[in-house]
């Protein structure tokens, strides 16, 4: 993004401050420019002036331009599935935030059974891991022609459409490509991947299939001209692959590749080469070792490049010692670190409570709140959770910075008046907030019960200390 | 054939493939005459009409009007569009003649040349020596150097690394609470601290050594510091490497602990972990100085008391800026990595860019990542989740990511405990370091492997 405050974009706008984008003021609209959670098009009086007016439609075109992140964005698939990727505008998450998580997608091949092919793609279809209140997934399906037949390759990436996953399709033998494409081109596939000596072929598949297009190559003055010639020919969806090297020399030039690529983008402004980097961690099963060296070696090269810039990554294991850090590891990179993740403070009902059931207490930061709450359900434990506001800090760090405290409790119990639902007066803190054990029971006259320092435990600490003497 | 509906003629083109025309719906069933052998011209301009309704959902027209090419041949009929339609249709009034857009794809590559923009910073992280051999009065084998950058981690494109990031294994006095997957390793030294760091070195590749003295706690033996040490003059008779010596984090324990620590020490040149805001950190780089050690200086996930407390040692103890490594916390992956790796790199940048106060090699906890539950916990204890796998596999590599990460922030030393985490996280950062020669023979392969 090209402007950097509320100021530069209020000149483009109606400067009415007519609401009508749900802010009271044309500066607040602009603000939120600046900070993206709104983009030009919405502001509709903005949009109805540059219909009869070309000026102001001239000026809209010039906004758009200037607002629109510096890495292209490219969507893959359709519908609710459909991922975008690319959009990024830093290159340090503290500069502002990323926007969209790097898009993983694990491998098939069509020479493979019919069984494992169903085993592979229902693998990344379930895939499921909680975390900070939701699922983590996996995003789409990249689908290898192996058999260098297109009739093969056709039926195969039809079946795996099947699944309703985004898809790569990779095939370099244009012939393969037209087969899939000719079937499963309105699901937008990325396709994979024009080179040196295919380009010409693969340019013509992704205009005439109107799909986005990735272009390989490990000389970066090569990349480029391949991408000049694609956008020129009017390919607007490109996607970059550097070549991912797994190993030694190779991989410390595939970092040098890709950090190049991007700093040379955002800050060179290179519009050429604005576009998203496709990396494949898969690579790394090209190596010598064991099946458990090459996943450790695949995530490995995976984080690496989630951490520097990959927009989109091919993966093979399917392990989830593999894949549980790398979904994690994005989630985290990716987190909007301008807004603290906290969630409202209350009274929780787990698993319909009644009168004897037990009280915990535990933080308002998503992470904490919601790993309890889980833990909580899950295990089945019907209790009330009272949710304190330590203004989305954990329990550890609010007990130690002052924002958990005893008289905090106490309001809290009293805004809730969980007194009135409960026959006991048990209240359980965590194993963290021990300290504060004394302090609370002075101040409510309950009686505390430290609890364990997981609360993942909690179901086995019950066992021996539920209900109280 | 003679008479077609425009319903019918959709049907064809879709038969033809053209799925982006699914869903259109034309209000009024238009009807297109089409003679046999020469096509109905006005009929032909409205043909044009509806396609250009369509256009919205034809990104190149040119698609369609390929299509549209084939339909004409197949019904053996002129290519509409090759001769223009004459003819103004019925409704609307005008429609402009269309410019057929025709994709003329280029017979050449554009030459581009990519030219890397560059970036290079003012400052300089300290280089701090770790360490000493006989020739500077310790009885190391060899020193670590920590520190050095000019530019960004592993960013040789930019600047030379001089020293590549070390990697510490911890020794505790006592046993403490580990992870099965971590005690496995260690089950037969846990006894004997002098032994546990001979195997770190000798079987595990440890650069140094962090020997906590947490048994020194009021809360468990609470040793006396004189003894406590005692521990600590056998660790370095046991092994040749540079020695780091951390207390319980009682806050007023601490203090004397590392300053006896310094005091057996002399000559040596160990790191002693740790100086906090919250304690009396002038004691301990008081002790130091005396007898001509390191400090680390560890902060709770906060660039500015990083920088007040780094200012203390430096201004208010005298330290000299070789003396010190700063700890800025570390977060397990999943438990406020986003936090920890933020902060380091920031204090990082700021040290390039300048600021002499964070100028100071890194130091991370990366063990911490063993609290994470799923580097330990044997099922995931949320209902939905997919099967989590072994946890031997699992807990490893939760230490790995986790030091890789911050490495990529700035790490310049990791305290760690999996000797397979230390495997790993050595060869990525000698890999990305350029330590490590050859590739693989063809990197497209994967595209091609059958299995
Ligand atoms: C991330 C982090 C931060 C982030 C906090 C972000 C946030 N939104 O909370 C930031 C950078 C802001 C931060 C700041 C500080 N931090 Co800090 N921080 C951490 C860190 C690395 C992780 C904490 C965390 O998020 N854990 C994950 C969450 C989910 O855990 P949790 O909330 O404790 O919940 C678990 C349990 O408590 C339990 N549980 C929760 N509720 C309940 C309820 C019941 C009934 C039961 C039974 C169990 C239970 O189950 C949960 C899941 O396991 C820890 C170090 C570590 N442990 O790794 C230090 C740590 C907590 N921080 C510490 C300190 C000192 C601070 C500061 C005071 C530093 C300073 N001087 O400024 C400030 C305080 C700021 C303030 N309060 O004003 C110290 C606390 C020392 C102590 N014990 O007193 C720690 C332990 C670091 C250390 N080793 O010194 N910190
Ligand atoms: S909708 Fe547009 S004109 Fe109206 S307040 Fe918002 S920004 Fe201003």
């Amino acid at each position: 993004m090209k402007v950097k405050s509320p100021l530069e974009v209020y000149k483009f706008l109606p400067q009415t401050n007519c609401g009508e984008c749900g802010y009271d003021t044309c500066m607040s609209f602009a603000a939120h420019i600046i900070d993206r959670s709104m983009k030009p098009e919405n502001c509709p009086p903005l949009f109805r002036d540059a219909e009869k007016d070309e000026k102001i439609k001239k000026k809209l075109e010039q906004l758009i331009e200037l607002t629109s992140p510096e890495i292209a964005e490219v969507v893959i698939g359709t519908g609710d599935n459909a991922i975008k990727i690319g959009g990024e505008d830093v290159l340090h998450r503290h500069e502002m935030t990323y926007f969209n998580p790097t898009a993983f997608f694990y491998d098939v091949w069509d020479t493979m059974s019919d069984k494992e092919l169903e085993e592979r793609c229902s693998k990344v279809v379930e895939f499921r891991k909680f975390y900070v209140g939701k699922f983590l997934t996996l995003d789409g399906i990249a689908v290898r022609c192996t058999s260098d037949n297109p009739e093969t390759y056709r039926n195969v990436v039809k079946k795996v459409a099947g699944y309703g996953k985004p898809m790569i399709l990779i095939a370099l033998n244009p012939d393969c490509m037209r087969a899939a494409l000719e079937e499963v081109a309105s699901t937008k596939p990325l396709i994979y991947a024009a080179t040196e000596n295919n380009w010409k072929d693969m340019l013509q598949l992704a205009l005439e299939f109107n799909v986005p297009v990735t272009l390989r190559a490990k000389d970066l003055d090569l990349l480029k001209s391949l991408a000049v010639t694609f956008k020129e020919a009017g390919v607007r969806e490109i996607v970059l692959d550097p070549v991912t090297e797994p190993l030694g020399e190779g991989l410390k030039g595939t970092f040098e590749r890709v950090v190049n690529l991007r700093r040379t983008a955002i800050q060179g402004e290179d519009k050429d080469i604005a576009f998203p980097i496709l990396i494949t961690p898969i690579a790394a099963w090209l190596i010598e070792g064991d099946e458990v060296e090459k996943a450790y070696w695949e995530t490995v090269v995976g984080s690496l490049f989630i951490v520097k810039y990959a927009d989109v990554m091919i993966f093979r294991s399917l392990e989830p010692y593999s894949v549980i850090p790398e979904v994690t590891l994005r989630f985290n990179i990716y987190t909007d670190p301008r807004t603290p993740v906290q969630v409202e403070s209350g009274l929780r009902e787990i698993e319909s409570p009644d009168e004897n059931s037990p009280v915990f207490i535990t933080t308002n930061f998503a992470l904490t709140y919601y790993t309890v709450e889980s833990d909580l359900t899950s295990a089945g434990i019907s209790s009330w959770l009272l949710v304190l506001n330590t203004e989305g800090l954990g329990v550890e760090v609010s007990v130690a910075g002052g924002q958990f405290t005893a008289s905090k409790v106490k309001e809290l119990m009293e805004e809730t008046g969980i007194d009135s639902k409960v026959k006991h007066k048990v209240l359980v803190i965590p194993g963290l907030a021990a300290r504060l054990q004394g302090a609370i029971e002075d101040e409510t006259g309950w009686t505390v019960k430290v609890g364990p320092m997981d609360s993942g435990r909690i179901k086995g600490w019950l066992e021996t200390n539920w209900p109280p003497e | 054939m003679g008479k077609m509906t425009i319903d019918q003629f959709f049907e064809l083109l879709k038969k033809y493939d053209i799925e982006a025309l699914e869903g259109v719906t034309i209000e009024g069933d238009l009807e297109i005459e089409i003679e046999e052998s020469v096509a109905d011209q006005s009929s032909l301009a409205y043909l044009y009409y509806v396609v250009q309704e369509v256009q919205n959902f034809l990104y190149h027209a040119n698609i369609a009007m390929g299509h549209l090419t084939n339909v004409s041949n197949l019904l053996g009929m002129p290519n509409p569009f090759a001769q223009a339609p004459a003819l103004a249709p019925p409704t609307p009034a005008e429609v402009p003649v269309p410019e057929v857009p025709k994709v003329t794809l280029p017979e050449q590559l554009a030459k581009a040349k990519f030219e890397p923009f560059k970036v290079e910073y003012p400052g300089k992280i300290q280089e701090v020596v770790l360490g000493a051999t006989k020739k500077d009065g310790g009885t190391r084998g060899e020193v670590v150097v920590l520190g050095g950058e000019k530019s960004l981690p592993f960013y040789l494109f930019d600047t030379p690394q001089p020293n590549l990031p070390a990697v510490a294994v911890d020794v505790f006095d006592r046993k403490p609470m580990l992870a099965k997957a971590v005690r496995e390793h260690y089950e037969d030294v846990l006894e004997d601290p002098a032994d546990w760091a001979r195997k770190a070195v000798k079987d595990f590749g440890a650069d140094l050594i962090t020997l906590h003295l947490i048994s020194t706690d009021p809360l468990l033996e609470d040793t006396p510091a004189s003894e406590a040490v005692k521990v600590l003059e056998d660790v370095l008779q046991a092994v040749k490497v540079p020695i780091i010596v951390g207390g319980s984090g009682n806050k007023e324990k601490d203090p004397e602990v590392l300053e006896k620590a310094a005091e057996v020490a002399e000559g040596e040149r160990i790191m002693l972990a740790s100086a906090t805001l919250d304690m009396d950190w002038e004691r301990i780089a008081k002790a130091a100085k005396d007898h001509g050690h390191v400090v680390l200086s560890w902060t709770q996930m906060d660039i500015n008391n990083q920088k007040t407390l780094n200012r203390y040692l430096l201004k208010r103890a005298g330290m000299d800026p070789k003396d010190i490594v700063m700890d800025p916390t570390t977060a397990a992956l999943g438990y406020g990595l986003d936090y920890a790796f933020t902060n380091m790199e920031r204090i990082r940048i700021s040290g390039l860019r300048g600021d002499t106060d964070l100028a100071f090699p890194i130091s991370s906890g990366t063990t911490n990542a063993w609290g994470a539950r799923e580097a330990w916990m044997k099922d995931s204890p949320i209902e939905d989740d997919s099967d989590w796998g072994p946890r031997e596999l699992r807990g490893p590599i939760w230490e790995i990511v986790t030091g890789l990460t911050l490495s990529l922030a700035g790490v310049d030393l990791f305290m760690m405990m999996h000797p397979g985490a230390v495997a790993v996280l050595k060869d990525f950062m000698n890999t990305l370091g350029g330590k490590i020669s050859g590739s693989v023979a063809d990197a497209g392969d994967w595209i091609f492997m059958e299995g």
